[in-house]
């Protein structure tokens, strides 16, 4: 049988899934015999004119992580698109454009003061912004467009498969690897994760009853290290995410962030949340429930703290 | 004038460029060193819960989110004006003391060595890590491995995950460990002081005992003479936790030191149109273009330049090391930007050493963790010593905690001027008129960057660790001349 070729790419990304990729261990050998890599940025000496000059549809694979936040991004994901049989969508940035999506509340011009102007250690009297093209004494020198809304990789070009986490997990990259090998894929669109169900669902800590009359933040309270963290009014995200961690979180005391994305069947995982947490609430008197609701600081870049990109709401209209 | 471009090479978190000018005579006129990529975090950061920046800031770099974890850690203890628990502290330095060791131990063995154990003018098929472990020894390679492995499994211990840790709170930390993961933490750190050890050896066979290596170390070519930066405890020595900035000059002497809430008072930060990423220098000395020496603001903070800046090193065979590496060098400060690899080695035996000593303190598995805040937060400022230079994190909040402004300097930011000054040097003495431009000259140009440029290296450690690089050699008409890959086929 002939070896499959796989490509691996990272956009807008932290390089945390580059190294996930590679946390599968002795794996790695199973991997190397089963697939040559034929394009890798990070580790591999090929070329973005060598992927041009591959035929269309020569990949068999792309794992392709990091959302699309410039036009150099956008034009390597229709790149790859073009050449890869498969298109993965690896990890939470090209998947639901992650935390770096909470860019999508502001926009260039206001990200551009901020990091060019405003800083306090910034020098920069002339009021200077990177520019696309720029005239230098000996020539002129390109830049990539920064984008003012980060998108996700199935914004951009067709996906087959997502695999979720910021990063993913050892056991979840090899599941996606493995279905590669073996040739046994999942209908297209499945997200590719040992859990269709909620990360409470493999979190060892005791449920009881939700019913809750104050929510915490997680430096005001010690929490118990049995009882499940939510109903200490901690705003653990478990409940609308996704498992297939193993619930890592909140076996270090700590609550759930929501880095695996919705559950199965859910598109919008903040609306999600926020439903599942309304139910809980310990009144039904309106101005406590709204008293109750107030100790919740920043709900929307919370509710939304991996997939603002990838909701309903996708970014904020700046006036 | 021909532009040569060297595009894309891979840098950390991304992708960079290089754009060198050669005049009509075929020398170099100019570099520039371009960071086609932004990621916005200090914008973004403004309406978050402080309390999460920790989390949210480490996805800056997935290299090292340790760093990240630990700096805004730290500013948020500032910020809430609260003091960690004793337990808590040494936990916070023990967790980062592992992340050296897998750090500095993935950059020296992937990137670093192929150079010098392969050669810098070896093949390109050749010159990686697989290259390396058929030179060296599969037995050498199974270690890199094990003490990676192993000091992840440390990491996610003490920090509740492998990739973005999740422990770390104002006050202190979410997590205690127990007797049994200490005494395993404990066996691991016995074994990563001999890896640092035997990993020195290696150095000195490979590098110091060839006269060849050791001329092009001390050459020229790779020497700037700048100020040095690193973070030191009260007695002037090395840490990567906690302490003062300190600013040594080119002569070794003392410019200046400071605690992480006056930072502003020492560094700024210079914009060029043709960068996406910002160039600091010392405030002090003033921004005077891309140029070494006195009067120039540029500054390094490296493995080199930490040792630089410091008096020396509180373990005691990181300490000898230390030692021998100066009176080899000719005395400090060393400004040979390729004996930063040295430097690193040290740094790793330090930090293992620093390990053991930590998790055979009797406070380390107290289960006195966290002191909770009780004030109001306001500003908080924290900085640690990064793999790739000092970090500092600034916040502002209202009184609820939610951030209003966030500053921040990161690692290899602090290197940008020196990374553009070392490859237009590296360029300028290597690019000459009717000179042949070869393949190992390339490599000899990725040397130059190489010491600064470490997250490369972190994700291939089972892969080549050579940068993808390719120059293509244009007319004034845009008309391709010449095109020069390595390690494509």
């Amino acid at each position: 049988m002939a070896k499959l070729k796989i490509a691996l790419y990272w956009a807008a990304s932290c390089g945390g899934c580059d190294i996930a990729t590679l946390a599968i261990g002795d794996k790695i050998l199973k991997l190397a015999e089963a697939a040559d890599i034929v394009f890798w940025p990070i580790g591999l000496d090929f070329k973005y004119a060598d992927v041009e000059k591959m035929p269309d549809k020569s990949i068999d694979a792309c794992l392709f992580n990091g959302a699309i936040r410039t036009s150099e991004n956008e034009h390597i994901a229709k790149l790859l698109r073009a050449k890869s049989k498969i298109m993965i969508a690896y990890g939470s940035c090209s998947y639901e454009g992650c935390i770096p999506g909470l860019s999508n509340f502001y926009n260039r011009q206001l990200t551009f003061e901020r990091v060019y102007i405003e800083t306090p250690t910034t020098d920069n009297p002339g009021k200077i912004f990177p520019q696309t093209k720029v005239k230098v004494p000996e020539g002129e020198l390109e830049l990539p467009e920064f984008y003012d809304t980060v998108k996700t990789l199935a914004q951009t070009v067709d996906v087959d498969y997502f695999v979720p986490g910021c990063p993913p997990e050892e056991k979840t990259t090899w599941l996606a690897l493995e279905a590669l090998i073996t040739g046994k894929l999942p209908p297209k669109g499945t997200v590719i994760s040992h859990a269709v169900k909620a990360v409470c669902d493999e979190c060892p800590r005791k449920r009881g009853e939700k019913k809750i009359k104050k929510f915490y933040r997680p430096y005001e309270i010690i929490p118990d290290p049995e009882k499940c963290l939510l109903e200490q009014g901690l705003l653990c995200y478990g409940i609308a995410t996704r498992g297939g961690c193993g619930a890592l979180c909140p076996q270090a005391n700590m609550p759930c962030t929501g880095c695996y994305g919705p559950v199965e069947g859910v598109i919008d995982q903040g609306a999600h949340f926020l439903s599942a947490l309304s139910s809980i609430i310990d009144s039904n008197d309106p101005e406590e429930i709204q008293r109750i609701i107030d100790d919740i600081p920043d709900p929307a870049g919370t509710f939304y703290r991996y997939s603002l990109p990838d909701s309903l709401l996708r970014r904020a209209r700046i006036k | 004038m021909k532009k040569i471009m060297i595009d894309p090479i891979t840098r950390l978190e991304g992708h960079g460029k290089i754009a060198i000018f050669l005049n009509d005579d075929g020398g170099v006129a100019n570099t520039y060193f371009q960071v086609p990529e932004l990621r916005g975090f200090e914008k973004f950061s403004e309406g978050r819960p402080a309390e999460d920046m920790p989390q949210i800031t480490q996805r800056i770099c997935g290299v090292c989110p340790e760093a990240h974890h630990m700096a805004s850690t730290k500013a948020l203890d500032a910020l809430f004006h609260v003091e960690p628990t004793s337990t808590a502290k040494k936990l916070r330095e023990l967790l980062y003391s592992a992340f050296y060791v897998t750090d500095h131990t993935t950059h020296f063995y992937i990137l670093a060595a192929p150079d010098f154990v392969m050669g810098p003018d070896a093949p390109p098929a050749e010159r990686n890590i697989l290259g390396v472990i058929a030179k060296v020894g599969l037995e050498l390679g199974g270690a890199v491995i094990k003490t990676r492995h192993d000091n992840h499994w440390v990491i996610q211990t003490i920090g509740g995950r492998p990739i973005h840790p999740c422990f770390g709170l104002p006050g202190g930390v979410s997590k205690a460990i127990n007797e049994e993961e200490r005494a395993k933490i404990e066996e691991i750190a016995k074994s990563s002081v001999e890896f640092g050890k035997l990993s020195l050896k290696v150095f000195d066979d490979v590098v110091l005992k060839n006269k060849e290596y050791l001329d092009m170390v001390l050459s020229d070519t790779f020497t700037h003479r700048t100020y040095y930066m690193g973070l030191v405890d009260e007695n002037n020595k090395v840490n990567f936790y906690d302490g003062k900035v300190r600013v040594v000059d080119p002569e070794g002497k003392e410019f200046c030191k400071y605690a992480p809430r006056d930072y502003l008072e020492h560094l700024a930060e210079h914009v060029e149109p043709w960068t996406y990423l910002k160039f600091p220098y010392l405030k002090k000395v003033g921004w005077k273009g891309f140029v070494d020496g006195k009067d120039s603001g540029v500054y390094r903070c490296t493995p080199q330049s930490r040792l630089n800046a410091a008096d020396g090193m509180t373990t005691p065979l990181a300490q000898e090391e230390y030692e021998k590496m100066y009176s080899t060098l000719g005395g400090k400060p060393a400004h040979y930007t390729l004996a930063t690899h040295w430097a690193r080695l040290i740094e790793l035996l330090y930090a293992a050493e620093r390990m053991v000593e930590l998790v055979q303190d009797p406070e380390i598995t107290s289960p006195d963790i966290r002191t909770i805040p009780t004030a109001t937060p306001d500003e908080g400022i924290g900085i640690v010593e990064a793999p790739r230079g000092t970090l500092t994190h600034h916040y502002i909040t209202d009184e609820r905690g939610i951030i209003k402004k966030c500053n921040l300097i990161v690692g290899t930011t602090n290197n940008h001027a020196a990374i553009s000054m070392s490859i237009k040097k590296a360029a300028v003495d290597l690019i000459k008129p009717g000179k042949e431009i070869t393949e190992g000259l390339l490599n000899r140009i990725e040397m130059a960057w190489r010491p600064y440029d470490l997250c490369l290296a972190c994700a291939t450690h089972s892969l080549p660790g050579q940068s993808p690089l390719e120059v293509t050699i244009y007319d004034v008409q845009g008309n391709e001349l010449k095109k020069l890959s390595q390690g494509i086929s």
